[in-house]
């Protein structure tokens, strides 16, 4: 048999047709997705040179990463910061997604989580330039409580700090919690609390032991879903906090770009992947109990 | 039935919902250790109802009274967790996220032995011993049925309300899980309220049927009473296929095909329907144009022909046409008996399993 035939016989049959359907989004995935990330992988193990990567293997960027000090309380404030948006978005979106599920009419909850969604039209750059003018050291807050002569001085404790980057992605990712923990409510059957009721629980109970447990999975998602991008954002901090408080995604980009350092930065880079990706899996495995087993 | 024993009572309740009355003044009595079988088609109120008494669903008027302490009325309004009403489900709403020990456990507020004590002794009545551990996804229909009704129980309410709690079940495995269900429910004493649509479940189930119709209760009584004494044709119905025969009543004597029968307290010139069930048409073959001789009780045979016969297993349904009028009647008659299209036979009507209701006007 040629390898002609053998082509057209391949292209034919239902192997290669699929392969031949995936083929656009696999190319597209490798290319932009694998390619770099493979890159970054090897970078992190070769030697920084002046102004060019020598390829040499080493270890030395994984050891400097997590020994020098500067680099662990970098990552630290990152992760508390994103572990603090993180709770802070679960806990506000939580009560909203329990609101528009239970207590708004069935014909409502459309427009409902069409409103809940609109703050998403707006760009997420312009929505933290937003923040930035309300947050602001002559922003709506501080000028507006000057002006009615409750304090004397712009208060900084507000702006270009922590607190003030910590409310502004909470705001960014809020329809992002809300969303998935609303479909896990949805879901719930509504007899089963009426079942708790009905076995002398209090409403708040029942709440306590039936809605809350069934709604983990979503309440995971919602984690998930904030706590990753945000431990890896960089717009946010730059704007907010004025370039002075750096979180880890800042400090890549300055090895990187500025000090050009690639390899350090990109040792980094990875070391952050694979923090980022224990927590989740610690968080999965903590909860694990309330994602299994269920209809 | 003493006055003391009654578990149960609900007095006129009603409701409305968009100004559209589903319940329409139900009152109900029923005794620790009876079980009343609310029985009516769908959309009749019957799940409303049950819902009023368990407190998820609040009643425009009436009283509930349990152990003879208000539940609802126009003062008092107990939450579901203080009336001490256990709920079973037509869906059985196990809490998915834990095991049936956990969910039998659920409305326990005892210490930790106690509770795994209770949990146990139920799991062994309902014959699901060892099962503790499952989570309820991992069992059958029948087997979670048993968990629900395990778990209705462990809090030992005064009243139990089930909602056609056997209607997702296999055929075959329902009749033994009634059985166990209604033997387990004895043995607790609880005043039991069972919806079902289902004539023949509340037969076997009940040991009274309430009879529910658009939001009324029509009928009241032992099964075997509501069956061979029903209130009007449609209660008749509900049990059965049945047959009627109409005729003018004149000095409390309806003629008919099949004799006269006796209508006193009909008005004369009145329409009356004479309802009988099809397993109670007597038939007779027609031994070469000899008929049968019936016995007074029989009244007059008539003669009619077999249009369709159908073979059910147990039964066959046999279609007839009367030669006199022509009326098309069915009769039940063991299996064995299946004539042909075309065959001649007698029919006669006992006078005592015949049902005697005014026209509807
Ligand atoms: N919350 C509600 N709002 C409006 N109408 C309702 C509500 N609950 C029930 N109904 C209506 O009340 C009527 C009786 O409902 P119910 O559930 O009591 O019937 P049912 O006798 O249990 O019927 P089924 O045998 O089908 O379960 C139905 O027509 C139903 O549409
Ligand atoms: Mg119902």
């Amino acid at each position: 048999m040629s390898l002609a035939t053998r082509w057209a016989r391949f292209r034919k049959s239902e192997g290669g047709s699929g392969l031949a359907l995936v083929s656009p989004t696999a190319i597209y995935a490798i290319l932009l997705l694998a390619a770099p990330l493979a890159t970054i992988l090897l970078f992190s193990v070769l030697t920084d040179g002046y102004l060019v990567v020598e390829p040499v293997f080493t270890f030395g960027n994984y050891i400097e990463t997590w020994t020098n000090r500067i680099y662990r309380s970098v990552m630290m404030r990152s992760l508390g910061v994103s572990v603090a948006v993180t709770v802070l978005t679960v806990l506000l979106a939580y009560p909203v997604a329990y609101f528009v599920s239970f207590h708004v009419q069935p014909s409502k909850k459309s427009l409902w989580l069409f409103l809940i969604t609109i703050p998403f039209w707006t760009s997420y750059l312009i929505r933290v330039f937003l923040w930035k003018v309300i947050l602001g050291y002559n922003g709506v807050i501080n000028s507006g409580l000057m002006a009615t002569g409750i304090i004397d001085e712009p208060l900084t404790a507000i702006s270009y700090n922590v607190q003030a980057f910590v409310v502004t992605l909470a705001h960014a990712y809020a329809p992002f919690a809300i969303l998935p923990i609303y479909v896990v409510l949805e879901k719930i059957d509504r007899s089963l609390l009426e079942a708790g009721q009905d076995l002398g629980e209090s409403k708040f109970r029942t709440f306590l032991r039936v809605t809350l447990p069934l709604s983990v999975p979503g309440i995971a998602a919602a984690v998930l879903i904030v706590f990753i991008p945000t431990i890896g954002d960089y717009v946010t901090p730059n704007l907010i906090g004025g370039g002075k408080i750096p979180m880890i995604a800042n400090m890549i980009e300055v090895l990187m770009l500025v000090r050009d350092n690639k390899p350090l930065g990109a040792a980094i880079a990875v070391s952050a992947m694979a923090i980022v990706t224990a927590v989740s899996l610690l968080f999965l495995f903590t909860i694990r109990k309330y994602l299994r087993g269920q209809k | 039935m003493s006055q003391s024993s009654v578990r149960l009572e609900i007095q006129h309740l009603s409701r409305a919902f968009g100004g559209v009355p589903v319940v329409s003044d139900v009152s109900l009595t029923i005794a620790a250790g009876q079980v009343t079988c609310l029985l009516g088609p769908s959309g009749c109120g019957k799940s409303t109802t049950l819902r009023m008494i368990a407190g998820v669903e609040r009643p425009d008027s009436g009283s509930i009274r349990i152990d003879g302490r208000p539940v609802f009325d126009a003062r008092t309004n107990l939450p579901p967790e203080a009336r001490s009403v256990g709920l079973i489900f037509q869906d059985f709403a196990l809490f998915p996220h834990l095991t049936v020990a956990q969910n039998v456990a659920f409305g326990l507020k005892t210490d930790r032995e106690a509770k795994a004590r209770r949990v146990d002794e139920l799991l062994e009545r309902v014959n699901l011993p060892g099962f503790g551990p499952k989570h309820p996804h991992q069992l059958s229909g029948g087997e979670q049925q048993r968990v629900a009704l395990a778990r209705a129980l462990a809090p030992r309410p005064k009243v139990m309300l089930m909602d056609e709690p056997f209607s997702g079940l296999d055929n075959r495995l329902r009749d033994g899980i009634r059985d166990t269900t209604l033997e387990v429910l004895k043995e607790e004493g609880a005043a039991v309220l069972l919806v079902t649509h289902e004539p023949d479940e509340a037969l076997r189930m009940g040991d009274e049927i309430a009879l529910m119709r658009g939001g009324h209760i029509v009928q009241t009584g032992a099964p075997y009473n509501v069956y061979n004494a029903p209130v009007d044709r449609a209660a008749a119905a509900f049990f059965s296929d049945i047959n009627v025969i109409r005729g003018v009543s004149r000095g409390a004597l309806t003629e008919t095909p099949f004799g006269s029968f006796l209508t006193p307290g009909h008005a004369d010139g009145g329409t009356v329907e004479i309802v009988i069930r099809p397993q109670h048409l007597k038939i007779d073959l027609d031994r070469a144009g000899r008929g049968p001789s019936p016995t007074p009780m029989d009244g007059t045979a008539a003669r009619g022909t077999v249009i369709r016969a159908r073979f059910l297993g147990r039964e066959s349904l046999v279609e007839l046409a009367l030669d006199e009028g022509g009326q098309r009647l069915t009769a039940s008659v063991p299996g064995v008996f299946l004539p042909k299209p075309g065959t001649v036979l007698w029919l006669m009507i006992r006078r005592d399993r015949c049902f005697v209701f005014p026209h509807p006007a």
